[in-house]
């Protein structure tokens, strides 16, 4: 039976299209109160008095908190790339002493409704002496302001190195410079986050609204709550959308956990639009200097980056995540014989960043690619001929880089890069598409292609575990600790479930996200559920099929070897005596299950080309994007329905990063683009249909599938890949330089590109139009 | 993003809105098609203490024409105008400008009467109100006044209309055939508030020459703004695409313009020349061919 590779409709639409999903704000519970979160008005400042006694006295209201009600409660730690030094920057759930954003929480409002709440927060009144606020990491190192000696802006550098940077600068045929500049901008789910806590019996306590990383932010509130994690249990419903930003611990989801143990009462918080613009992560916002090394033949020799991480106002649950994987995957798909970057993680008085669908990787590439077009340009070689001469060859797999990425050694597994640049140009017609938009500039015109290349890394482990029970009715259902945001992964993970049990995908159940099913579980992240759980339930599928044989064969009276599993029954060839896996399981005294685990110390490292067809309007600068392509090797494609279905959202959110979002803010620091009129996402109306190119030519030798993640690699090139088209349309090479290239931004550059005479002075509207 | 508390009364006519306007004044706001009121509640940028409904109001919903006028009830929707309400240049300029106003589910609700009650400087239909001198009709326990376009918009959401007065209708002119119109913007998405729009609306004689000009400029600063010196230099030209874009070179110096997070000074300055220019292009696509030198 083959269910693996085929484009099966998902299992998990019938409830989401019949209008059954359930998300956080669906859900209502006898008694409930409502939280509505204080937010700081000011990017600094130092926090006095907060009077609370009017909104205390308003109608419905229950209670009022601020950080003084829940001094004991410590801040939200790092779930992930702890480096030394960055404690001291750690959120608290309440501001105290200073309020270092503008939609810091300073104070709670528990009501019986949630306008009631709402009317409430307004009549909290707080007391800031307003600072002047730091919003320029690159005016250096700058101050975080405490009750005591200011600490150090900068927390931490992170620095990857290897080879003999300073040999390959001083042979050098030329040293190429460039800046690249990333906006700060994040991931928008359609819901917004949430979060209910209700206490059951026996101080227990069942949080709702969990997504990503359920398991880990269990025992994170239990540490932080100081109680045992097994009084608290985390539920995954349907959830519109993660992209990294959500389902990481946030100071609500751990403030509706303690006031719902506190008030006894069940508390729930709905994220309005405004508050997620500006109380949710954000991200990218990082800035490069890099400078290459190369030989007369345009081979790379040396490449030293340096970097800013805007990092905002806290150092959140990712700790050092973007900046390590920014570093480690600067690189790319190019042998760089030397190699140092040093990423600077600065604080300023915005909302503090995380991590965001590819992160590291977005903004990297950008900077590469901006660098491999400016060393064509230097050397006078074709963009794509300077790429392909640089490109780790497919003998040299897998490919030690000798620096890590979130701890684990950078090791490409597999890849042929020149393959699938090949496969790419001739698959997308890649020589027409330039003759075409060439052409199209003669007439006059600006037309441009821009292609990228990128590598991305997926499956980080180190461990994931699948349960599979075959239940009454005959349906295997299959428990696991990963997480579904809307990215399919019960189609996805039942298909594998399917092929080694050889059953229609909906005979399988798949449970996530719920810590009272499953001991462990590692979450949704990182593109890692296909490779680590898929993995994890082809073992336990394997086992399952093995002891299901094993017990029909004494049911049937035949050696194992000679039965058949097919259909939800083992058939007896011979006599054609058949049992169904319900009779089987009842059987086998204690059931028919199972476990799968699978572990893995290394990530794997799927690797794809983006290309961009854009139109410029000379006269308004607007950019329209024509045509756009991604493709992209994954290793396996369980379903490359869903595959497409990943790249294709990731493209938007890309080509939305390269020309659209970006939180802007004033100069004291009020965030101006707090609501989606000013907070510019790609609409239908401004996206292309995105051609795919999926390819499976470089199995991943790390896991028996062979499988790599899928779930960024749509977006990774946009930035470098829009770029590119742009600076091609306008005949300017090294144009753009900084993302997004909103139209504003291009008018700029233009102006001042004609006020240097760089070029002729032309007249602002074109000939046609 | 949970609105203020309010009260809520739907009048069924026009004499107890009015009443209730006369009775409640600031306090009040009249609810037309929402699509401006209720996000500004919702943000709490607003909290009237009474909310009145307009939508049960009778006669406010039709478009017709009067004499040499189109009179247009306040509560006729944007989507009315996809199709053009009227024979020639009028019902051809309002349906070429509606597709630009939000996205088609709240054009299916907004209303003629709320736009210009909101005046909201980017808004289309404030735009096409200036630049064709509309007349806007308000009615109030006090009695009926009509203003013209001109003085009705006195900066950025901000109105002649008195807090008990309701606006009833906006009546412009009926175009002849002579007269040639285009409308273009620019936005950063489809749907989007512009960046910058124009308006314009040539007269042609029978020798060819323009024997009067209208332009306009909206979204480029506090309420759209006529261009009377640049009309008065179109008057007696021959229409050409030289003259077009000489004359649309020349708009943004003449205008104080507004800038934002999505547009400085200088772009949108800039931009002032591009919209006009495609709006006068657009003018002349009727003129027959050989009419346009
Ligand atoms: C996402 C989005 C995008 C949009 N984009 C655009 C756009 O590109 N261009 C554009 O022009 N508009 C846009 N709008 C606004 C939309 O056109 C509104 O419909 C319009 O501005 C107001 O009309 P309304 O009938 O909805 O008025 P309401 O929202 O009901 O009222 C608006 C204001 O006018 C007052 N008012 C309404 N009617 C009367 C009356 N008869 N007498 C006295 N006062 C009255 C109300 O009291 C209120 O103060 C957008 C709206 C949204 C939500």
């Amino acid at each position: 039976m083959t269910v693996i590779g085929k484009p099966l409709p998902r299992i998990e639409d019938p409830p989401l299209l019949t209008g059954q999903g359930r998300f956080l704000a669906d859900l209502q519970v006898p008694g409930m109160l409502h939280m509505r979160v204080v937010r700081a008005p000011v990017a600094l400042g130092r926090l006095g008095e907060i009077d609370t006694v009017d909104a205390a006295a308003m109608p419905g209201v229950v209670a009022v908190w601020t950080a003084a009600d829940i001094a004991t409660l410590p801040p939200v730690d790092f779930r992930m790339t702890r480096i030394a030094g960055l404690e001291a920057y750690r959120q608290p759930l309440l501001a105290r002493d200073f309020v270092r954003y503008v939609g810091e929480p300073v104070a709670l409002v528990f009501a019986d409704g949630a306008h009631a709440a709402e009317d409430a927060a307004e009549a909290v009144f707080c007391d800031i002496d307003e600072m002047a606020p730091r919003l320029d990491p690159a005016d250096g190192p700058g101050a975080f302001p405490t009750t005591d000696e200011p600490l150090s802006g900068e927390p931490a550098t992170v620095t990857k190195a290897y080879g003999d940077l300073d040999a390959a600068f001083a042979g050098a045929h030329a040293v190429i410079e460039v800046e690249a500049r990333v906006g700060r901008h994040s991931g928008v789910p359609l819901e917004t986050r949430g979060a209910l806590a209700v206490p059951g019996e026996g101080e227990t306590l069942v949080l709702h609204g969990a997504a990503k990383v359920p398991h880990y932010n269990r025992d994170a509130i239990a540490r932080m709550l100081g109680r045992d994690p097994a009084t608290i249990q985390l539920s995954e419903g349907h959830v519109g959308g993660g992209f990294g930003i959500r389902g990481e611990l946030y100071p609500e989801d751990v403030l509706v956990c303690a006031a719902a143990l506190r008030l006894g009462r069940p508390v729930k918080w709905v994220e309005d639009r405004r508050e997620h613009l500006m109380a949710a992560n954000h991200a990218r916002d990082q800035r490069y200097r890099l400078r290459a090394a190369v030989d007369g033949d345009g081979f790379l020799r040396g490449l030293e980056a340096e970097f800013i991480t805007d990092q905002g106002a806290y150092i959140r649950t990712h700790g050092g995540t973007v900046t390590d994987l920014s570093a480690a995957m600067l690189p790319g798909p190019y042998l760089i014989p030397a190699y140092r970057a040093t990423g600077h993680i600065r604080l300023t008085n915005k909302t503090p960043a995380g991590t965001y669908r590819a992160p590291g990787r977005f903004e990297s590439t950008f900077a590469r690619e901006r660098l491999m077009d400016a060393i064509a340009r230097r050397l006078g070689h074709d963009p794509l001929a300077v790429r392909r001469r640089n490109l780790i060859p497919a003998a040299s797999m897998p490919h030690d880089r000798g620096i890590d990425a979130l701890g684990t050694p950078l090791v490409y597994d597999s890849g042929d890069y020149a393959d699938l640049l090949d496969r790419a140009e001739a698959h997308f017609d890649l020589g027409g598409l330039r003759a075409e938009a060439a052409a199209r500039r003669a007439a006059g015109e600006a037309v441009g292609v821009g292609v990228a290349l990128f590598v991305e890394k997926s499956g980080l482990g180190p461990r994931d575990v699948v349960h599979l029970r075959v239940l009454d009715d005959g349906t295997v259902e299959a428990v696991t600790g990963v997480a579904s945001i809307g990215q399919g992964v019960e189609t996805v993970l039942a298909q594998i479930a399917a092929e080694e049990l050889d059953l229609p995908i909906t005979g399988i159940r798949v449970v996530h996200g719920q810590t009272a099913r499953i001991g462990y579980g590692m979450g949704a992240f990182a593109s890692r559920v296909t490779v680590m759980a898929g993995t994890a339930m082809q073992i336990a599928a394997r086992t399952l099929r093995d002891r299901a044989l094993a017990v029909a064969a004494e049911m049937l009276q035949s050696p194992p070897e000679a039965l058949c599993l097919g259909g939800g029954t083992v058939i007896r060839p011979d006599s054609g005596a058949t049992v169904s896996l319900a009779q089987i399981a009842a059987h086998a005294g204690d059931g028919l299950f199972s476990e799968g685990v699978f572990d893995a110390d290394h990530m794997n490292y799927p690797y794809g080309v983006h290309i961009a067809r854009v139109r410029v309007d000379r006269a308004t600068c607007g950019v329209t994007v024509e045509r756009y392509a991604v493709a992209y090797d994954v290793g396996r494609a369980v379903n490359p329905m869903l595959v497409e279905g990943q790249i294709v959202g990731a493209a938007a959110q890309g080509i939305g990063g390269a020309l659209m979002e970006e939180f802007v803010y004033s100069p004291d620091g009020q965030p101006l683009a707090a609501s989606l009129a000013d907070y510019l996402m790609p609409s239908a109306a401004e996206m292309p249909a995105v051609e795919v190119l999926i390819r499976e030519d470089a199995p991943s030798p790390q896991n028996p599938l062979g499988v790599k993640g899928a779930g960024e690699g749509g977006l990774t090139a946009a930035g470098a890949a829009i770029a590119a088209a742009i600076d091609d349309a306008l005949a300017r090479p090294g144009l753009v330089r900084a993302l997004p290239v909103s139209p504003d931004r291009l008018h700029r550059w233009l102006q001042a590109d004609r006020s240097r005479g760089d070029v002729p002075m032309r007249r602002c509207a074109p000939k046609t139009i | 993003m949970k609105c203020a508390a309010f009260d809520y009364h739907r009048p069924a006519d026009t004499a107890e809105m009015l009443a209730r306007l006369a009775e409640h004044g600031p306090e009040a706001r009249v609810l037309a098609g929402g699509q401006s009121l209720v996000p500004a509640m919702n943000f709490r940028l607003l909290r009237p203490a009474v909310l009145l409904d307009a939508n049960a109001l009778p006669g406010l919903d039709r478009v017709q024409a009067d004499g040499d006028r189109l009179r247009i009830g306040a509560l006729v929707r944007h989507a009315a105008f996809h199709l053009p309400v009227a024979d020639g240049p009028l019902g051809r300029l309002l349906a070429r400008t509606v597709p630009y106003i939000a996205h088609y589910p709240i054009r299916q609700r907004g209303t003629f009467g709320g736009s210009l009650a909101h005046a909201d400087p980017a808004a289309e239909w404030c735009l096409i109100a200036v630049l064709l001198d509309a007349e806007v009709e308000m009615h109030s326990q006090r009695g009926v006044r009509s203003v013209p376009a001109d003085g009705f918009f006195r900066a950025s959401f901000t109105t002649d209309a008195a807090p008990d007065e309701l606006l009833t209708e906006v009546r412009l002119p009926l175009l002849g055939n002579d007269w040639h119109v285009g409308f273009y913007e620019f936005a950063r998405r489809a749907g989007d508030y512009a960046l910058a729009m124009a308006g314009a609306a040539l007269q042609i004689g029978r020798d060819g020459r323009i024997t009067a000009a209208r332009l306009a400029l909206g979204s480029v600063a506090g309420r759209p703004l006529r261009l009377t010196t640049l009309e008065a230099g179109l008057r007696g030209e021959l229409p050409g695409p030289d003259l077009l874009r000489e004359v649309a070179a020349g708009a943004g110096a003449l205008v104080e313009v507004s800038d934002d997070i999505h547009a400085s000074a200088a772009y949108r300055r800039d931009l002032c020349g591009v919209v006009l220019e495609r709006a006068l292009r657009q003018a002349l696509q009727s003129l027959p061919q050989d009419a346009a030198a």
